[in-house]
């Protein structure tokens, strides 16, 4: 039977080509192919996350200003779910059984998996019961959620809130997955990571059914919980508080610092919200409707609203015509209702006059400043306008204006400090001199400036030319926190002998006789260094505001208010800083009737008007 | 003459050496897949590895008996132990006991005995007596009504339990008739049965007859048939389907489109018959039964898959197939024993390292899904050194076989051979993806004693034959 011999090369063919089928097929999935490494981690770990609680806040003085409260997301994985008694699950849960549904496909559509969140926040109450139902219920199982919550509803826009983390959050830092929650704004946001702690993990070996077997290599990838570190925030809640009521009936902001350290001590933005409404389920439709608002009350105003500083500018010019000696305090002007140059006319009040440098601070006579501004911008040591101007900028800038303080705190804005280039641009080179820029003389035109660089300038003069970069942060898990940034004295360029008559017309503009503007902010026993301004407003009534710093040797608190759409500086902004001032070193407020001037301040307006 | 005395000279050590180094490395992986790290000692006989461990034992002194008989007892008791084989697979049937659904288990004792892999063994023997036997030329009709009933009465009994994956391994003696002269177009019917069967499971036959038709009508041109003929026969099938489908079109529903498609092919045919016995012409004659065949096997196929097969086994074929993607349904399986030897990579996790056997999340982890092990903890190269054993062992055997004198052996050692390349196919295919999953071992591999005594005897007694060779004259 040889007639067949060669089929038995088929056979040999066979095997050789099955052999080289499979050990290709091998290579592909073995070698070539990475996808199947990772399922087969998924396949047989289970990541048990433990969340850490989230750390504390409190103000300066220890005051608990957010604490957590217990929440807990229902979660379900739909690949563990088995049939169980939907009935009694939808009425623990108070949903329809449409409802149930509706949510089971969607964590489906999530995925199969996965955990994720069945039902967020549920009550506290109906937790309890579920927590000891839970074994009945298969592929469901509770997660406990960070809610905070605020035992004094004040200074929502200091703390910030915490919300559901965002597609980018989790693209941006693996730290985070899908439900978690994340400092949105404020200091939840500048302090994220201190607050936060760090997520624990458990790799537990599972088998098919999803049974655990044992920690996964002894527990080598294991990461223990770290819980968030409680922080102290530079804040006084009794002024935050105080300021905010003063504030209710206003438009503005109120910021105070502590001039020898650079602490915020009160951030107002008015209107106010309640933190205790940005948490929960409904955060996102407060937030929502809170957008609405005409009033804008999420806006912050302190770090946000950029304004014309007003005749509080004429400090800095002041400041800067003494250092390049174009004037000096004997330096005096003639007024006669205003300044007059060549067809422009910058209108004054009704003072004495001629006035020398404090005097011109203490009645805030736009004259002087008019004539103070030529100066410095006809500086006979530059070689034309355009190079004095740039110095004039340099020492502005040197105040942080123009730029970014650099807080601890998110979303601060610059406001703005015009540039030479910038006139280039408007009026062609050379064709632009002090007439054309004068506004800046005292305070309006181009300039823009924010609250807290306010409240910083106003620390400066306090501290006679040096800044601490304004900050909230005190202490980090109860150790003093001294960041690099937050203790160095950032020096003006003015030197601190030019800041003594400055200071001096602050404090005649107070304390002074008749004329000065700010007398209304006079307290007793106290000498308070203040300056009025008022903003012009393109869109309205002008804006009320006010700086000071109190006592005028060794300042404890510099502040600066404004107040939306209320005329004169004097009005409104000065006898809120004064009663702030005063709530702050003395403890306790002596003037109500001041008090109760402001608390009704814009029903006596209303009156009036009518 | 003394090697011809020497049985230790005669016996081919390579083969064996094959047999022990898969034996061995398969009972290394029987144990990796069932410890779980820290508990059990080696010899834990209520374990599975214990277990196999006893029944290699077996199967070394099983090797010894067959080497103290004498090797002319084979041929002599092949059809009674053929015989012995049929009447254990009917008892099985009435006093079997029934497990994962088949009724293919006998329980004697605590042991667990599984007749129809033995079934194989003695098959090929009978098989063997018969195709050897004096004047026996398979081209005859009768010859091939023996031989086909030798290979389908176990068969037959066996898709009764029903255990479908066994049933399949007998047609690998189909290879046998192939290597002793089983004609060449009917291997070829065959291949062509077996595409038609997997395309008819991926598109529907409406579509399937017509491609026949049109293939048919190619193949008649290739084989010199004058164009005006093949003209002919395309517009007998062409005429009348047109004549239909306008009636159809003009409302009348006369009858449904595979009916059209049938009367037009039949016509075609006819026609084509007509032509054929004009020409005289042979090759007409073969095209024209095979097309007949072809269009019954599709038509059938189609109904046994829809009316007999099980669900799950039509979801399996359709999951191999790719017509269904469900990694969590069906698909689970294959998908799991993907994710276990994928994640072996080049060089494995090591020995009892792997996670994904070990935590069960391959089903049948040291019966039929024994090579998943193989891949996760030894990787790329411990996966293809088995794959290189399987092939040495075929290709060893083949020549061995080819070396025989006598007819008895060499038909015996490719029963042997084909069994062992669809076992071996099969098993490591459907763990890789490239088959459905069909539950049969893998030779010398998995667990089971049933599996392992059979295997061992199947090549032992060969080895036996072999060894003997010389002293037979052809």
């Amino acid at each position: 039977m040889k007639y067949f011999d060669n089929r038995k090369y088929v056979f040999i063919a066979i095997a050789i080509i099955i052999g080289l089928v499979f050990i290709t097929k091998l290579f592909l999935l073995q070698v070539v192919e990475r996808s199947y490494k990772v399922s087969a981690e998924n396949n047989s770990q289970r990541h048990v996350v433990t969340y850490p609680s989230r750390g504390l806040i409190y103000d300066r003085n220890g005051e608990l200003l957010v604490s957590n409260q217990a929440a807990y997301d229902v979660m379900v994985s739909p690949v563990n779910v088995s049939e169980f008694d939907t009935t009694e699950f939808c009425s623990l849960l108070g949903i329809g059984r449409d409802n149930f549904l509706e949510r089971l496909n969607r964590a489906k559509n999530y995925s199969w998996r996965i955990n994720s969140v069945f039902m967020k926040q549920v009550e506290f109450k109906i937790a309890a019961v579920l927590h000891e139902k839970m074994y009945k219920f298969p592929g469901f199982t509770l997660q406990s959620r960070p809610l905070r919550t605020y035992p004094r509803p004040i200074a929502s826009h200091v703390l910030g809130y915490i919300g559901e983390v965002n597609e980018k959050n989790i693209q941006s830092d693996d730290y985070y997955s899908a439900g978690d929650y994340i400092g949105v704004i404020g200091i939840e946001k500048s302090y994220e990571e201190v607050l936060r702690g760090e997520k624990g993990l458990k790799v537990y070996l599972k088998d098919v059914h999803n049974r655990i077997i044992g920690p996964y290599e002894e527990g080598k990838y294991d990461m223990p919980v770290k819980v968030g570190r409680d922080i102290a925030i530079s804040l006084d809640a009794e002024i935050q508080e105080y300021a905010e009521t003063l504030m209710q009936p206003f438009i503005g902001s109120v910021v105070a610092i502590e001039p020898s350290s650079g602490e915020i001590l009160t951030m107002v933005s008015a209107p106010t919200v309640n933190p205790n409404l940005l948490i929960g389920r409904n955060l996102g439709s407060t937030i929502k409707k809170l957008s609405a608002d005409t009033l804008n009350p999420l806006f912050n105003r302190a770090v946000m609203a950029q304004y014309p500083p007003g005749s509080t500018f004429k400090t800095i010019n002041a400041l800067v015509g003494l250092q390049e000696g174009v004037i000096t305090t004997e330096t005096s002007y003639y007024c006669d209702y205003g300044f007059y140059y060549r067809g422009i006319h910058v209108g004054c009040h009704n003072h004495e006059t001629p006035l020398d440098l404090i005097g011109g601070i203490q009645n805030s006579c736009n004259t002087y400043f008019c004539n103070v501004f030529r100066r410095i911008m006809e500086n006979p040591g530059y070689e034309n306008t355009e190079e004095s101007f740039n110095h004039w900028r340099d020492h502005v800038t040197s105040f942080g204006f123009g730029e970014k303080l650099g807080l601890d705190f998110a979303s601060e804005l610059k406001g703005n400090i015009p540039t030479a280039s910038y006139y280039d641009r408007y009026y062609s080179k050379g064709h632009w001199n002090f007439l054309t820029i004068l506004s800046m003389a005292i305070g309006q035109g181009e300039l823009l400036i924010t609250p807290i660089q306010m409240a910083n300038m106003t620390a400066t003069i306090a501290n006679r030319g040096y800044y601490i970069t304004p900050h909230l942060i005190k202490k980090i898990d109860g150790q003093d926190h001294i960041d690099e940034e937050f203790v160095r004295r950032n020096f003006t360029t003015i030197d601190s002998s030019n800041f003594v008559p400055v200071v001096d017309g602050m404090d005649l503009a107070v304390n002074g006789g008749p004329g000065s503007t700010a007398r209304i902010a006079r307290i007793r026993d106290i000498t308070v260094c203040g300056k009025t301004g008022t903003a012009e407003n393109p869109h309205g009534e002008d804006h009320s505001i006010f700086i000071a710093f109190a006592p005028k040797d060794d300042p404890k608190i510099a502040l600066a208010v404004y107040v939306e759409n209320e005329g004169f500086g004097g009005t409104w902004a000065a006898p809120i800083a004064s009663l702030v001032i005063e709530k702050y070193l003395t403890g306790e407020v002596k003037r109500t009737w001041l008090e109760n001037y402001v608390r009704n301040g814009n029903t006596n307006d209303e009156e009036t008007e009518e | 003459m003394t090697r011809r005395d020497n049985i230790l000279l005669n016996i081919d050590w390579f083969t064996v050496f094959l047999w022990v180094a898969l034996v061995v490395f398969g009972w290394m992986n029987i144990y990796s897949a069932n410890i779980m790290k820290g508990d059990g000692t080696v010899m834990d006989f209520s374990q599975r590895y214990g277990k196999q461990f006893i029944w290699l034992l077996v199967s070394i002194i099983l090797i010894l008996i067959i080497f103290l008989l004498d090797a002319k007892f084979f041929p002599f008791f092949a059809y009674l132990l053929y015989g012995i084989t049929i009447v254990t697979l009917l008892a099985v049937l009435v006093f079997g006991k029934e497990i994962n659904g088949a009724k293919s288990w006998f329980v004697i004792g605590g042991f667990q005995f599984q007749p129809s892999e033995f079934a194989k063994l003695f098959t090929a023997l009978a098989l063997a007596r018969l195709l050897s036997s004096y004047g026996f030329v398979l081209k005859n009709f009768k010859s091939l009504v023996l031989a086909g009933s030798i290979i389908l009465a176990p068969a037959l009994l066996i898709m009764v339990q029903p255990d479908l994956g066994s049933m399949m391994v007998y047609f690998a003696f189909i290879f046998v008739l192939y290597r002793e002269g089983f004609p060449q177009n009917l291997m070829v019917l065959g291949s062509i049965l077996i595409i038609l069967f997997v395309i008819t499971l991926l598109v529907e036959k409406i579509y399937i007859l017509p491609v026949i038709w049109i293939i048919a009508l190619i193949v008649i041109k290739l084989f010199k048939v004058p164009l005006k003929s093949v003209l002919y026969i395309f517009a007998a099938g062409i005429l009348p389907a047109g004549i239909l489908v306008f009636f159809m079109q003009s409302g009348q529903q006369v009858m449904g489109y595979e009916s059209v498609i049938l009367i037009s092919i039949a016509a075609s045919l006819l026609f084509a018959l007509i032509i054929a016995i004009r020409l005289r012409n042979n090759n007409l004659y073969k095209i024209i039964a095979g097309m007949v065949i072809s269009i019954l096997f599709v038509i059938s196929v189609d109904y046994a898959i829809n009316n007999t097969l099980k669900e799950h086994q039509k979801q399996r074929i359709y999951v191999t197939l790719g017509i269904e993607d469900d990694p969590q349904g069906v698909g689970y399986n294959v998908n799991q024993s993907k994710i276990a030897i994928g994640s072996g990579g080049f060089s494995g996790k090591g020995f009892l390292n792997g996670t994904q056997t070990k935590l069960q999340f391959v089903p049948e982890q040291s019966t039929d899904f024994i090579f998943c092990t193989v891949g996760e903890e030894w990787g790329f190269i411990g996966a293809s050194a088995v794959v290189i054993l399987f092939v040495l062992m075929i290709v060893r055997l083949v020549i061995l076989s080819e070396r025989q004198r006598s007819d008895f052996s060499r038909i015996y050692g490719y029963g042997f051979i084909s069994v062992l390349i669809v076992h071996f196919t099969v098993n490591v295919g459907m763990t890789i993806g490239l088959f459905p999953v069909i539950g049969i071992p893998l030779p010398f591999f998995s667990y089971g004693g049933s599996s392992l005594l059979a295997f061992t005897l199947f090549l032992f007694i060969f080895l036996k034959l072999d060894s003997n060779r010389k002293e037979l004259l052809r």
